[in-house]
């Protein structure tokens, strides 16, 4: 089994992954994450790897250090992440898709109506609420 | 505190065979280094000299300062295992597994003794066996065990996975990384396998026909490359005046390895032009890194 990509710096993979996990809820506020050694053996990673990943998110305020206790996850870590998307939503996301559909031939009017058809539903599952 | 390796100018002939070329690099201590090159480059023949089992004949070479070659304070903390099945007696030796880790225990200062008991078993070892009739993978296995149950401050493992099957191979990177986390020491793996091992390195020494081709950080070298692939006259533009590697074409587009840093800006250049770059695996770039100098074999 490969956890990592040995394509790419694996301590940015690792704080992408930590990134998701603020970003979908599995790491709260204030959680403590792994240590660097339990990540290091989790992953078999080299612990000093797996120490810039984490120093990269010290370095970005999305993790704060403890002295003596270890890494935690910012307050305001989780708001600004989905800033920090929602920011790049556009570019990354949408014009990537508006650039394949017209690759492709998809008129741009049957994916405004697929989108609000996909929220309308999403709506009913929800119990009809908004 | 791990001691440092420090490699100055080192020479080594056999004969009329040049082993090392002026060799000249430094490892600070407390680290795993992977000693990467093809079969022939000279990665037996350096660890030979750091293990003290030759002196080094032109340059020099210290261990925690020290040279180490039949000094008492250095050899006693280097434990070098060779690759199995490289010294001439191995098929002939009538001594039993049980005896080889007993004279490791007496001749290992720090020799752990649970630690041992726990590798056999992992490793499915039998005590009672000749060393003569042992497979090749566990010969490593033995090897394997003595290396890290010995807990020398400076262990240098030679290509110590010959023969091991997958599963043997990945408990001992397992209890390589774990053990070195918990006894933090010095660490040479050789090996021409760096898919397997890349994780585990912090930094990579690579050397070819005896010459140092590289020592980088490992991650630093993880991102140094890139495949630039597009229409062929576009990537001739964007890679003009950089390190190439390799270059392949099929039909109107090509793709070329380059080796480098690249900036933002040069990667949006890059996207302007219509091409696209892509990572280089540590395997990749060793196997262009090594081939460059192909010619001059």
């Amino acid at each position: 089994m490969r956890l990592f990509d040995e394509r790419s710096p694996i301590y940015r993979q690792i704080a992408e992954q930590i990134k998701a996990d603020i970003l979908n809820g599995v790491l709260p506020e204030n959680t403590q994450v792994m240590s660097t050694n339990q990540y290091a053996a989790f992953y078999r990673i080299n612990p000093a790897t797996a120490a810039k990943g984490f120093q990269q998110l010290v370095d970005e305020q999305i993790l704060y250090k403890k002295r003596g206790v270890g890494m935690f996850v910012s307050p305001d870590a989780r708001d600004r992440l989905r800033e920090q998307r929602r920011a790049r939503f556009f570019t990354d996301v949408v014009d990537q898709m508006v650039a394949e559909a017209k690759v492709i031939g998809v008129p741009l009017a049957d994916i405004v109506h697929y989108i609000q058809h996909a929220q309308s539903a999403g709506d009913a599952e929800n119990g009809g609420q908004r | 505190m791990s001691p440092g390796i420090e490699v100055h100018n080192l020479h080594l002939r056999y004969g009329k065979t040049t082993a090392l070329r002026d060799l000249t690099f430094s490892l600070s201590g407390g680290k795993i280094c992977g000693l990467l090159g093809r079969n022939g480059s000279g990665k037996t023949s350096l660890l030979s000299v750091l293990a003290s089992l030759r002196p080094a004949p032109g340059g020099s070479v210290t261990i925690g300062g020290e040279a180490p070659f039949e000094n008492p304070r250095v050899m006693p903390r280097v434990c070098f295992i060779p690759a199995a099945g490289k010294g001439a007696s191995d098929s002939a030796d009538s001594t039993r597994v049980r005896t080889a880790l007993d004279l490791a225990a007496a001749t290992r200062p720090r020799w752990d003794r649970d630690y041992a008991q726990h590798l056999l078993e992992r490793f499915g070892l039998p005590l009672d066996k000749r060393l003569s009739s042992l497979s090749l993978g566990m010969r490593s296995a033995l090897n394997v065990t003595i290396g890290l149950a010995a807990r020398a401050p400076v262990t240098l493992f030679d290509e110590s996975y010959l023969g091991m099957d997958a599963h043997a191979r990945y408990a001992f990177y397992e209890e390589l990384l774990d053990d070195y986390m918990a006894t933090p020491r010095t660490i040479i793996l050789s090996t021409h396998l760096i898919e397997e091992i890349g994780s585990l390195l912090e930094e990579v020494v690579i050397i070819d026909r005896g010459r140092l081709v590289l020592h980088e950080d490992a991650e630093t070298l993880r991102s140094q490359g890139a495949v630039c692939t597009g229409p062929a006259e576009a990537v001739d533009d964007f890679t003009a005046g950089m390190t190439v590697l390799g270059e392949q074409r099929l039909g109107q587009t090509k793709a070329t390895t380059v080796y480098g840093p690249l900036d933002d800006r040069e990667r949006e250049r890059a996207h302007a032009a219509g091409l696209e770059l892509g990572p280089v695996a540590l395997q990749d770039l060793f196997v262009h890194l090594t081939k460059e100098l192909e010619g001059s074999r």
